[in-house]
């Protein structure tokens, strides 16, 4: 019997490839390795309505197909290791895993915060099931919450909060909240709907220190001014989980470099044939926006890239003679998000983070809105709040 | 046939359905997503495609 496909990561991406495996006409062992205790699950609502609620496994699991039905899943276990040349996968219970094809859908782990006095209970990120389920018992009214990081998750986290009944103050680095991707007039008028709804913004301030002997009690930013915390909840970005993946002749400086069928590309450019990577820990070109190798950490693109790593894999394992066709088969994802912050549904496609000029093209800062982000007059971007139609349609302009 | 149900209090009208299965899921003048219930069975491989993209995971299908 022919080694399973390996994937590395039970994450929506893992799923969707195994999903697309059997799609697209592989039939044999698929095993999928997987850190956490759990299934697959949708992360996006854990900063926002299940947070507001109660956080469990059931409230965001995918649902289960009967075509993955028979998916060998390795759980609670971490890979740490691989080998390109024997075709191998090493667990942390020493378990090796041979396979035919390999799929990295790793993703990414919370950036977290170093300082002296780090070492306090209090501290809490939010990425895993675990990480909402810890923090959720933590947000009762009335507790101080100090949010530092204010992009999309902490500005969604804030939002929760408030509904929850906690005082919230977002720390940021930059001058408003979510600038970079928003730009200035749009992320400047998001900034104001939280205030008016009692948020308290410390901008263009970095944390020094935290103040507290076993639980954090404060937190100490760089111009010396002291917030009081109960709850300190860090949302400063993130790492791609790439060491695992070491001593393959692979620059993992930026996540893993693919080429457009996912095929891991060694530091010679030369792609590997049977190891795909997918979803946020993936760089790749997108020739909709420009030849640049990239990673997108939006919420489409595993599932985009799980499918075009399926198509390949299947038409590779299977020795289909559609397989040079698949493998030269254009791959211009548009990604997407969407955040919502209280009554605020922000909808875009694109990637606003490459703009140099957001353009009011619809409805009222005050109200419901778009804007167009372009780059030297190149259409970028677009994003919303509300008027989905009318987001909706510039979609078909990137593709 | 294939019988497509959407949790409505789930949804939230952004519409990526929309892309993958347009003969089934639309947004109306007023922005709320509008879909057909039943469908053929040759829509299935679309109304899939939808149901992965569904930020909200809204979307069944009922076998």
């Amino acid at each position: 019997m022919s080694h399973p496909v390996v994937i590395v990561g039970a994450s929506m991406g893992g799923l969707r490839t195994a999903e697309s495996l059997r799609r697209s006409g592989y039939l044999g062992p698929i095993t999928i390795i997987g850190e956490e205790a759990h299934k697959p699950y949708n992360r996006p609502p854990l900063s926002k309505e299940v947070l507001a609620k109660e956080v469990t496994h059931e409230a965001v699991a995918f649902e289960e197909r009967a075509a993955t039905a028979d998916v060998n899943w390795v759980l609670g276990t971490r890979a740490i290791s691989a080998n390109f040349e024997h075709n191998t996968v090493t667990d942390a219970d020493d378990q090796v895993h041979p396979y035919s094809a390999l799929v990295i859908a790793t993703g990414l782990r919370s950036k977290r915060l170093s300082v002296p006095n780090g070492d306090l209970a209090s501290r809490f990120a939010l990425r895993t099931l675990e990480d909402a389920i810890a923090l959720r018992s933590e947000l009762t009214p009335s507790k101080k919450v100090v949010i530092l990081g204010g992009g999309f998750i902490g500005c969604e986290v804030a939002a929760t909060a408030v509904k929850l009944g906690c005082q919230v103050t977002v720390v940021h680095h930059s001058a408003h909240p979510m600038l970079r991707p928003l730009g200035t007039e749009l992320a400047r008028e998001m900034q104001a709907r939280h205030e008016a709804m009692g948020v308290t913004f410390k901008l263009k301030r970095e944390v020094a220190d935290l103040i507290g002997s076993t639980k954090v009690e404060g937190v100490l930013l760089d111009d010396g001014s002291v917030i009081e915390a109960d709850v300190l909840i860090e949302a400063i970005g993130s790492h791609a989980n790439v060491e695992w993946l070491e001593h393959n002749q692979v620059d993992l400086s930026d996540g893993v470099p693919v080429d457009s069928a996912m095929r891991v590309l060694r530091s010679t450019g030369e792609a590997v044939s049977n190891v795909f990577a997918i979803g946020d820990v993936a760089s790749f070109v997108n020739s909709v926006f420009d030849s640049k190798s990239r990673r997108v950490e939006h919420w489409n693109i595993p599932t985009e890239t799980a499918k075009r790593a399926a198509s390949v894999i299947s038409s590779y394992l299977n020795s289909s003679e559609n397989y040079p066709a698949i493998l030269a088969d254009k791959f211009r994802p548009v990604p997407s998000f969407w955040s919502d912050q209280y009554d605020n549904h922000l909808l875009s496609f694109g990637l606003l983070s490459l703009a140099d000029k957001a353009t009011l093209v619809a409805g009222d800062i005050s109200g419901e809105c778009v804007f167009e982000y372009t780059r030297a007059d190149q259409l970028v971007g677009v994003c919303g709040i509300g008027m989905r139609s009318i987001v909706q349609s510039y979609r078909a302009k990137f593709i | 046939m294939i019988k497509v149900e959407v949790d409505m209090a789930k949804c939230q009208h952004y519409g990526q359905c929309v892309f993958e299965a347009p003969d089934i899921f639309r947004l109306n003048s007023d922005d709320k997503l509008e879909y057909t219930a039943e469908a053929d069975d040759s829509e299935r491989a679309n109304i899939e495609a939808a149901v992965d993209v569904c930020p909200m995971q809204a979307i069944r299908i009922v076998e």
